[in-house]
């Protein structure tokens, strides 16, 4: 491939990497919107804990054999519904979300002895790829479906920002002036869960925070404007993925997921770079009011 | 002249325990009232029952002609809290807007596709930062405010729907001495230009006597409404907090409150 | 391995101590349940439960990178989890209590963003070293039957380096924890105190690593340090509670897993989160007992 241009198209021909930007973008999009949220509300820990979640949902279905898929959701929406009842307004208690996440983790290596010992054609490569993703070994069906979701959930999300975001900066408020407060907060743990299984889909269980939390940090590092931060944030995902796609497509020896994982580490430590540098210039410029 | 507020012999219970009861009192249009009293009488309280978050447990309560809760639209709140978090990273003017349309479902049009909605409310918005003279510093992070620069842009956040009703619980609070005597002002201003009724929950009376219309006295499970000629002397307040408190007048003839009020919380 | 459960308590114990490798797994695990507990309890106190977890799987990929470059992978773990936690705590605000959570939402990303970015690393030496893919779930869930005799030395070292310097700090990192400020003025240092807690407990996460795997380690930090802090608000006798129940819940699992065939990270878990939710029942039992003797 000495030819970028001509690489590039090559690498758009294959089906694989067509099934793979079908999905991964509608997901990285869904990551990010939804992450913007998550650090928003600083429900980041909650968000590791419905990754973990997917993951031993993932591994109940497989040992119970039926689809990975209803597992995954089933798991993590039911989950990320009971943190936001716990936690009424604010998330759960980080040392209850924690206890409980350690327990969920252990039901997942539990399933995962059931189902490597039951299993006639027991293999590690499944419980590999929840772990880990393998948005590159996604099949056109599954690839369809995961976007259709995903198109449906940030649509969802987009109904809910508004009243969301007011709850998330001034619960108190937001409550005095209508908006569903109490409803709100296990509604938006539901969708968080519903994205991490997704997420699993692509990038895997573990990994989740590579699209979850380095783009919104990314995003609120480069605007203090909420809806701005809130799309490039979704942005900023996708061209993660993106990247990450083209470069483990140019050197296979890398895993596709850490390719991503590194790519989004890597513009959120140059964001952090850039803000922090041009500090003085950034905090002139934000002076006068702008509405 | 139309009662903004009216309670009718209201009482409230939180957790079964009732926290005052018998209370009756109104309030007039533009009336500035300040709500007064040792901790734990249930000043939040009713501040939360005139919103229609806590329940009457007994009696009746109007609010602007209507069941509390009915018409929160047309009142302004800013609730008791400590500060933003240092690293909010959404700026003041972002906060204001929530107040306007934050519960609205859906995310807000950008820009120009807004159209003639959109500009009436950047306008609106641009309109109660200079009302509170925020206009400086409404471009900043809130996190990165001060103390007195978060609590105007939340008063410009309660203001912006045009309320009839300001309810405020301890504004003052944690703020030092000056902002406290120019946000007691700019809520004085507040109140006289736009005909609003305010209903303010104060820990310590001084910064705001000079401007009251009103004053609700919370002590020993019921109130005391009145003047502050009348409520605000040495015998009722002794009376009401049950510890020895002087009422002084200064030079300019303004009452003077002294004696901590508050440094002995009562506990029941 | 013929094992059978025979139910006779005495015979159960005398067949489970005739393997030299489960005398090792209780050997180790007893050390990492004192460590995990004592240092746990002060995780839980300072709301660090999400560094901790970060600092916990911070180990995976060190050891998957030390297999890789065919060293022992117990190096991996101790520098990966050391350098994790000095990094935590170089980032801003990293090394205070309660970092990781609530409205610091950037710092909680960032943390976050750590710990993707270390399994993404550890997937990635996984997958270039190929033949040790088996491996993976060891490294991730634990194994009892992986601890040689050298291990349970360098155990043993590093949980009574980590235990004495606990103790050396135990009385301002109490400090700090509760009232960081009102610390700060008594002349007590907070940040190297935070960061000198932050090294302690990445080195109890890479000992207890090698026992119960990267991923399942935080339910021995987190879950006996929590049952003690609902069963009493006194620091000291919380403290030994915690260690107590993280030794009781290491034991037991491992007999459970030795005669089962369901691995040892689910059986600790498992038992670990049961006992937190007796102890939770029991608090909420006490407490509207509390309140009828009020009212009465």
């Amino acid at each position: 491939m000495s030819d970028p241009i001509t690489g590039l198209a090559h690498m758009l021909g294959q089906p694989f990497i067509q099934h793979a930007l079908v999905a991964g973008t509608s997901i990285a999009l869904l990551s990010g919107l939804v992450g913007y949220f998550v650090v928003l509300r600083g429900q980041v820990f909650a968000g590791d804990a419905l990754s973990h979640v997917a993951y031993a949902g993932a591994l109940a279905a497989l040992a119970a054999g039926v689809d990975l898929r209803f597992g995954l959701f089933a798991a993590t929406i039911a989950v990320g519904l009971v943190l936001g009842l716990l936690g009424g307004r604010r998330a759960a208690d980080d040392v209850v979300i924690g206890t409980a996440f350690a327990w969920v983790l252990g039901l997942g290596v539990f399933f995962l002895a059931i189902y490597t010992t039951h299993s006639a054609t027991g293999n590690s490569a499944a419980n590999v790829n929840v772990l880990f993703g393998s948005i590159l070994g996604i099949s056109a069906s599954a690839a369809s479906t995961a976007a259709w979701i995903a198109v449906g959930l940030i649509a969802l999300l987009l109904v809910l920002a508004r009243p969301l975001l007011f709850a998330s900066l001034d619960p108190d408020v937001a409550r005095a002036s209508g908006v569903p407060v109490r409803l709100l907060g296990p509604l938006f743990l539901a969708i968080v869960g519903a994205t991490a299984a997704e997420a699993s889909q692509a990038i895997g269980a573990l990994l989740l925070f590579g699209l979850l939390a380095a783009p919104p940090a990314a995003a609120q590092r480069l605007t203090d404007r909420p809806w701005r931060g809130f799309v490039l944030s979704g942005l900023l995902s996708v061209l993660c993925l993106w990247i990450g796609v083209c470069v483990a497509y140019a050197a296979p020896k890398l895993p596709v997921s850490f390719t991503i994982m590194t790519t989004s580490t890597v513009l959120y430590a140059g964001v952090v770079l850039v803000t922090t540098v041009r500090w003085p210039a950034f905090s002139r410029r934000g002076g006068a009011a702008r509405p | 002249m139309s009662a903004v507020l009216e309670l009718d012999r209201a009482a409230v219970a939180v957790a079964g325990r009732t926290i005052w009861s018998g209370v009756s009192l109104q309030v007039q249009a533009g009336e500035f009232v300040a709500i007064l009293g040792p901790n734990g009488v249930g000043k939040s309280t009713l501040l939360k029952a005139v919103l229609g978050l806590t329940p009457l447990s007994g009696g009746a309560m109007t609010v602007l002609g209507d069941r509390p809760g009915h018409v929160n639209g047309r009142i302004g709140y800013l609730p008791q809290r400590r500060a933003f978090d240092p690293n909010t990273r959404v700026r003041g003017v972002d906060i204001v807007r929530l107040g306007l349309d934050g519960d609205r479902w859906g995310v807000p049009l950008p820009g120009r596709l807004a159209g003639s909605a959109g500009r009436r409310a950047r306008e609106r918005v641009e309109e109660v930062i200079a009302l509170v003279g925020a206009g400086a510093y409404a471009g900043r992070p809130i996190g990165q405010c001060s103390g007195g620069e978060q609590q105007r842009l939340l008063i410009a956040q309660a203001l912006i729907r045009g309320p009839e009703l300001l309810v405020l619980d301890e504004p003052l609070d944690s703020l030092d001495v000056t902002n406290q005597a120019s946000v007691s002002a700019l809520i004085r201003d507040v109140c006289r230009s736009q005909n609003v009724a305010v209903l303010l929950v104060a820990h310590d009376v001084n910064p705001i006597l000079p401007y009251l219309d009103q004053v609700i006295y919370l002590a020993h499970g019921g109130a005391v409404m009145g003047p502050p000629e009348e409520v605000i002397t040495a015998d009722t307040l002794t009376m009401l907090y049950g510890t020895p408190i002087d009422v002084l007048r200064d030079r300019a003839g303004r009452l003077v409150v002294v004696g901590q009020p508050d440094a002995h919380a009562e506990h029941r | 391995m013929s094992v059978d459960l025979t139910w006779d308590l005495v015979a159960d114990v005398r067949q489970l101590l005739s393997y030299h490798f489960m005398l090792n797994a209780l050997r180790a695990g007893t050390i990492v349940a004192v460590v995990c507990g004592a240092i746990g309890y002060f995780m839980v106190l300072r709301r660090q439960s999400f560094v901790g977890h970060t600092l916990a799987v911070i180990g995976f990929p060190g050891a998957a990178g030390a297999i890789w470059l065919g060293v022992s992978s117990g190096f991996g773990y101790y520098g990966f989890c050391i350098a994790g936690a000095l990094v935590i705590a170089a980032l801003p605000g990293g090394g205070r209590a309660g970092s990781g959570l609530g409205g610091a939402g950037e710092e909680s990303a960032v943390v976050g963003t750590v710990q993707g970015f270390a399994l993404a690393c550890g997937f990635l030496f996984v997958s270039l070293y190929k033949g040790f893919l088996s491996g993976l779930n060891n490294l991730l869930f634990g194994t009892i039957t992986g601890v040689a005799d050298h291990q349970v030395i360098t155990l043993l070292i590093a949980g009574v380096l980590c235990l004495a310097v606990l103790v050396a700090i135990a009385r301002p990192l109490l400090f700090v924890s509760v009232d960081p400020d009102v610390a700060r003025a008594s002349g007590v240092p907070v940040r190297l105190v935070g960061t000198v807690y932050l090294v302690l407990l990445g080195t109890a996460a890479a000992g207890a690593s090698q026992i119960t795997g990267s991923l399942l380690v935080f339910a021995l930090l987190v879950a006996p340090a929590a049952t003690a802090s609902r069963l009493t608000a006194r620091p000291y006798l919380g403290l030994g509670l915690s260690v107590l129940i993280a030794v009781l819940v290491t034991w037991l699992g491992e007999a459970f897993a030795f005669f089962s065939p369901y691995p040892i990270g689910f059986w600790v878990t498992t038992l670990a989160f049961g006992a937190y939710l007796l102890a939770t029942g029991y608090g909420l039992l006490r407490e509207r007992l509390g309140r009828r003797l009020v009212t009465a």
